[in-house]
């Protein structure tokens, strides 16, 4: 119903756009990757030193190995924290269901950045929850480990990706057809079966969404440990900005960059048939 | 409503739940709470009710500057994204080109990948082709990496359109020109709003991308990161309240356009 001229005018400018402003972009950086700095200007040698870099100097290894800890991390907390309030949201909140379901969301879209600061200013050593365990004489000196560790950035990311863990598992929940639950019941199954043999199978495809989400999300982000996780809490993104800073290498970096997205691709194409499979069963 | 089963008191669960929303909340709380704190942002408990701090954030120009500057990129990155990404929507709803499946995809990475990766391979084009850093580089990052937003939203929008209205109106002798502005895009308006709110509201709250893009103005993140190497003062906690409520008013204008383009259609 659609004329050529229709078609054409709508799908060129976006598609010269993307191609241009997005597509380039990335190929720039995958390009970049196989070049190399020499005398302190990018040579366009092409080589495959960075990638070797990578493989050979534990460094990056050690940091990539640290990443992939904490954005474990973070998921699992998200996990535990998300999925019971999924839970108890979809099941048991009754008529306040609505509320709380637009009380988790609110967070959701409130600034990054925002909710980083408030981590500072509370874990610091002079921060409110020092003040709070001497006021309440819990403590007579400062506790300092709580800032710039991996334990803040852990602290931090958990924070903020919960409510994106809760999203696609309270969506999975809410499609369980209730007779199902009651039919398990009438059968005699006791409510931890019950949740063992459909909620918990039936959810998965959210709950693996929703690992995705937070463990991919961590695995790049620069910020939280610049925020919040000092020297011992520095990530793999983190030596990406150096490269790309103070240490002028952008090939290496590029190179870096390209195994991190390489890993996220990899991940997200992984979950996605993984989840297709659980869906058909 | 729930006739289900486990409908049963479950103090534990209840109790649990009650804890996560704590955790949700309670630095927000404790921000809110300190930007009325006379004696700063450490300390146990907050004593001395004082506005001073929002005082001196009024006076505060570089502050002012930074915001205007975010609503400049953002009102840009909105008119951008939305034009590019209502042409996308409709090209992957109505049209059938080479290279779709991979055009679908390619659209969506800003929203998958990293930011760092998105802002660094922006920086790396802006110097290809020797464009110095600036706002206007912020913009079209901005821009760019949020058709991702608006093209999601809008392609949504368009699959619950009633197909017959557009139909009708080219068989009655309308041009496609006129169908498109007098039936398609009115039909979208609440979807385009949505979307539009969503990537304001998104593109002011911006720091990965932005972080690689910036020249010597700065945006209201990058400002506040800038601020928070030098310390934490009150300020911060005044501004970010401000950020807090701004961003919480937005998103339930979005959230009641969203419930209502959804009830619109069952």
């Amino acid at each position: 119903m659609y004329s050529r001229a229709y078609k054409s005018l709508v799908s060129l400018p976006p598609l010269l756009w993307v191609g241009i402003f997005l597509l380039l972009p990335y190929a720039l950086m995958f390009v970049h990757s196989f070049w190399m700095v020499r005398d302190g200007f990018i040579v366009h040698h092409w080589n495959l030193d960075n990638y070797a870099a990578l493989f050979t100097k534990p460094v990056y290894l050690q940091v990539l190995l640290r990443t992939m800890r904490i954005a474990a991390s973070v998921t699992l907390c998200s996990l535990l924290l998300g999925y019971p309030l999924a839970y108890y949201l979809s099941f048991h909140a009754g008529t306040r269901k609505e509320l709380l379901y637009q009380l988790v969301i609110v967070p959701l879209w409130v600034s990054y950045l925002v909710r980083g600061y408030a981590w500072k200013t509370i874990l610091g050593s002079t921060g409110v929850l020092n003040g709070f365990l001497q006021y309440a004489h819990i403590t007579h000196a400062p506790v300092g480990f709580l800032l710039y560790s991996p334990f803040a950035v852990v602290l931090m990311l958990t924070h903020i990706y919960t409510p994106f863990v809760f999203l696609p598992i309270y969506a999975a929940l809410e499609t369980i057809p209730r007779p199902l639950l009651e039919a398990s019941q009438d059968l005699g199954a006791t409510p931890g079966k019950t949740f063992r043999r459909i909620i918990l199978p039936l959810s998965m495809p959210g709950l693996l969404a929703g690992a995705t989400f937070a463990f991919v999300l961590s695995l790049g982000d620069f910020l939280a440990p610049l925020l919040v996780g000092g020297a011992s809490g520095t990530m793999i993104a983190n030596v990406v900005q150096s490269l790309f800073g103070a240490a002028y290498d952008w090939p290496l970096g590029a190179a870096v960059s390209v195994c991190i997205l390489m890993l996220t691709l990899a991940l997200l194409f992984f979950t996605e048939t993984f989840e297709k499979r659980w869906s058909f069963k | 409503m729930q006739a289900a089963t486990p409908s049963r008191r479950q103090p534990a669960l209840s109790a649990y739940a009650m804890f996560v929303f704590a955790f949700i909340y309670l630095p927000v709380v404790v921000l809110i709470a300190y930007s009325f704190n006379r004696d700063g942002v450490g300390g146990f408990p907050p004593r001395h009710f004082t506005l001073h701090w929002y005082g001196q954030l009024f006076g505060d120009s570089a502050i002012w500057d930074a915001v205007l500057n975010s609503l400049l990129v953002a009102a840009g990155s909105v008119a951008l994204a939305l034009t590019l990404g209502l042409l996308a929507a409709l090209a992957l709803d109505r049209a059938s080109f080479p290279g779709k499946a991979l055009f679908r995809r390619l659209v969506l990475l800003p929203l998958i990948l990293p930011g760092i990766i998105t802002g660094l391979s922006l920086l790396m084009f802006a110097v290809f082709v020797n464009a110095p850093l600036n706002l206007l580089t912020v913009f079209f990052g901005h821009g760019t990496a949020l058709i991702s937003v608006a093209t999601t939203e809008l392609f949504a929008g368009l699959q619950k359109l009633d197909r017959a209205q557009e139909e009708a109106s080219l068989d009655l002798g309308a041009t496609p020109w006129q169908t498109f502005w007098r039936i398609t895009l009115p039909n979208l308006k609440l979807s385009l709003i949505a979307a539009g709110l969503l990537i304001f509201t998104l593109s002011m709250d911006e720091i990965a991308v932005t972080f690689f893009l910036i020249g010597r103005d700065n945006t209201l993140p990058m400002e506040i990161w800038g601020r928070l190497r030098q310390g934490m003062t009150p300020e911060i906690n005044a501004i970010s309240t401000l950020i807090f409520v701004v961003s919480v008013a937005l998103i339930s204008i979005w959230y009641r356009l969203r419930t209502r383009t959804l009830r619109d259609v069952s």
